[in-house]
C-alpha cells in the first residue's frame, strides 16, 4: 500500500494522527506529515480510517 | 437537461416545513422527530426560514459530507443564497475565518493551528487533569447539591482557553456573561452586538499589550502576525474572539449534557466508571459527541455552482443547511442510531463538522472531555441528578444546545 498526502489541503485537524499514529505526524503548525509512505499492511485499517476521517480529503490510499 | 434531476419539489410553498424544527419533550437528547421523518422520506428538501427564504435542508450523512467537502459550496455569509440566521434577530457580522472561503480562510486559519496539534494538546493533559481534580475536590468539600454547569462544566474549558490564549481568568465573569448573550437566540441584535463589542474591545486591548510585550501565549502569536503585517488589529481581534467563544460554549455544554445523558443511561455510565482503558474513554467521548450533537441549528452554506446531490440539482445561488445532528443519527452509518452505546465506533461522526471548516479546536475539546469523562464518575461514583428531569432547563434558545444548569448531589 502507498499513502499520498497533499499537505496544501490539510487543515490541521489531527484526525489522521489519532487514527494512525505510526503513519502520520504533524509539523510545528499542525500540518500533517507522512512518517511512512509505504506503511506495513497491518496498518491498512488505520490508514483507511485516516482517509475516511480526514475532513479535507488530503489523504489518498493507492493500493498496489 | 440537468433539470430532470430536480425531481418533484413540493408544489405549494405553504407546504414547506419550517426550520428550525421543535424538539420533543420526551427525549431531550434526540433531534426533532420531524428531522428524522425528512431523513427517511425526503433527505434533500426545501425548508422555509423565518424570513420566508427557502434553502435546502440536507439530512443524510453522505450528502452532508459531500457538500461540506465541496469547494463549490461557500461558507461566506455574503455569498448569494446564503441562508439567513435561525431567528429574525440576525447575526453579528463575520466571525473571522469560519465565515470565509479559501484561500483567505486557509491563510488565516493556519495562523492559529499550531497550539491545536495533537502533541501540543497532549502536553496540556496533566494541567487539565489538575484543573479537573481541583474542581472535583472543591465540589466534594461542600455539601451538595451543586450546579455542575457553574462549578465544573464551564470553568474547565474556560480555564484552559484562557491559559492557551493568555487571557486573565480573573476576568472570566465578564466574558462568560457576554459570550452567553452572543450565543443566545433570544437576545436582541442590539444586545448581541453590544456583548460582542464589549469582548472585542477587551481582546483588542489585550492584543495591544501583547504587541508591546509578547509572552508565550496564543494572543502574542496573533499579535506577532499583526507586527509582521499579515493581518491588521481588527482581524487579530476577530480571530481571538472566535477562539474565546468557541472554546467556552461548546465543551462546557458537552460536559454538562453528557453527564445528564450518562445519568439517564446508568449501564453506560457504569462502563465508563469501571474502565481504566484510555482507548475506551476516547471512544466513549466520540460516541457522546455523536449522540448529543450540541450544534443543533445546522451548518449553513451557499452553493456557488450547480451541484448534483442525492439525485437532485442544487443550483448556484441556493442555500443549503446541513442538519448535522440528524446525520449523526443516520442508520446507514450508525446502526441503531438513537441508542447511546459507548462501545460503538463513532469516530466518523460530524459533530465537529466536515470539510475545510471542521472544528479547529477539536483535539483540545477531545482531550478535555477524555479527562472529564475519565475522572468525574470514578471520583464521584454516587453522582446523581438533584432535581427531576422535567425540571432541567434545556437550551432550546441558544445556538449551542445544552442545559442551563444541572443540579447534582452524591
Ligand atoms: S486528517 Fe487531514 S486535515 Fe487533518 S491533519 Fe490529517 S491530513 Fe490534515
Amino acid at each position: 500500500m502507498k499513502v499520498e498526502l497533499e499537505a496544501d489541503k490539510c487543515v490541521a485537524s489531527g484526525q489522521c494522527v489519532l487514527a494512525a499514529m505510526d503513519v502520520f505526524d504533524q509539523d510545528d503548525d499542525g500540518i500533517a506529515i507522512l512518517l511512512a509512505d509505504e506503511p506495513a499492511v497491518e496498518l491498512l485499517d488505520d490508514v483507511k480510517e485516516a482517509v475516511a476521517v480526514c475532513p479535507a480529503a488530503a489523504i489518498r490510499l493507492v493500493e498496489q | 437537461m440537468a433539470d430532470t434531476l430536480a425531481g418533484p419539489v413540493p408544489e405549494s410553498p405553504d407546504s414547506l416545513p419550517e426550520f428550525p424544527m421543535p424538539r420533543q419533550a420526551r427525549c431531550p437528547f434526540d433531534p426533532p422527530p420531524a428531522l428524522k421523518d425528512l431523513q427517511e422520506k425526503a433527505p434533500l428538501t426545501k425548508v422555509r426560514l423565518w424570513d420566508g427564504s427557502e434553502p435546502w435542508l440536507v439530512t443524510k450523512y453522505a450528502d452532508q459530507r459531500a457538500l461540506l467537502g465541496d469547494p463549490r459550496v461557500s461558507a461566506d455569509t455574503d455569498s448569494p443564497g446564503y441562508p439567513t440566521k435561525a431567528s429574525p434577530e440576525g447575526g453579528e457580522g463575520k466571525l473571522s475565518f469560519i465565515m470565509m472561503d479559501d484561500p483567505e480562510h486557509a491563510r488565516l486559519r493556519r495562523m492559529v493551528t499550531a497550539p491545536f496539534a495533537i502533541k501540543r494538546v497532549e502536553a496540556l493533559r496533566p494541567a487539565v487533569q489538575k484543573i479537573v481534580d481541583d474542581l472535583i475536590d472543591g465540589m466534594l468539600g461542600r455539601p451538595g447539591p451543586v450546579d455542575l454547569v457553574e462549578e465544573f462544566a464551564l470553568p474547565i474549558p474556560s480555564l484552559v482557553i484562557c491559559e492557551l490564549l493568555g487571557v486573565p481568568y480573573d476576568d472570566h465573569a465578564f466574558f462568560q456573561d457576554n459570550t452567553k448573550t452572543m450565543v443566545h437566540r433570544d437576545a436582541t441584535p442590539e444586545q448581541r452586538g453590544q456583548a460582542s463589542r464589549e469582548v472585542a474591545g477587551y481582546l483588542a486591548t489585550l492584543i495591544g499589550k501583547r504587541l508591546a510585550e509578547p509572552r508565550d501565549d496564543l494572543l502574542s502569536g496573533i499579535a506577532g502576525r499583526v507586527t509582521a503585517g499579515e493581518i491588521d488589529h481588527r482581524q487579530a481581534t476577530e480571530m481571538a474572539l472566535l477562539l474565546l467563544i468557541a472554546g467556552h460554549e461548546t465543551t462546557a455544554n458537552m460536559i454538562a449534557l453528557g453527564t445528564l445523558a450518562l445519568l439517564q443511561n446508568p449501564d453506560q455510565l457504569a462502563l465508563l466508571r469501571e474502565s481504566d482503558d484510555p482507548k475506551f474513554v476516547a471512544g466513549a467521548v466520540e460516541e457522546l459527541l455523536r449522540y448529543l450533537h450540541i450544534t443543533h441549528l445546522g451548518r449553513r452554506r451557499a452553493v456557488t455552482e450547480d451541484i448534483e446531490i442525492g439525485g437532485r440539482l442544487v443550483r448556484a445561488g441556493e442555500g443549503v443547511i446541513m442538519a448535522n445532528e440528524i446525520a449523526n443519527r443516520d442508520p446507514e452509518v450508525f446502526p441503531d442510531p438513537d441508542r447511546l452505546d459507548l462501545t460503538r465506533d463513532a469516530r466518523r461522526h460530524v459533530a465537529f463538522g466536515f470539510g475545510v471548516h471542521q472544528c479547529l479546536g477539536q483535539p483540545l475539546a477531545r482531550m478535555e472531555l477524555q479527562v472529564v469523562y475519565g475522572t468525574l464518575y470514578k471520583r464521584i461514583p454516587t453522582l446523581k441528578l438533584a432535581c427531576a428531569l422535567e425540571d432541567v432547563r434545556f437550551k432550546n434558545d441558544a445556538f449551542i444546545y445544552g442545559v442551563h444548569e444541572l443540579p447534582v448531589s452524591w
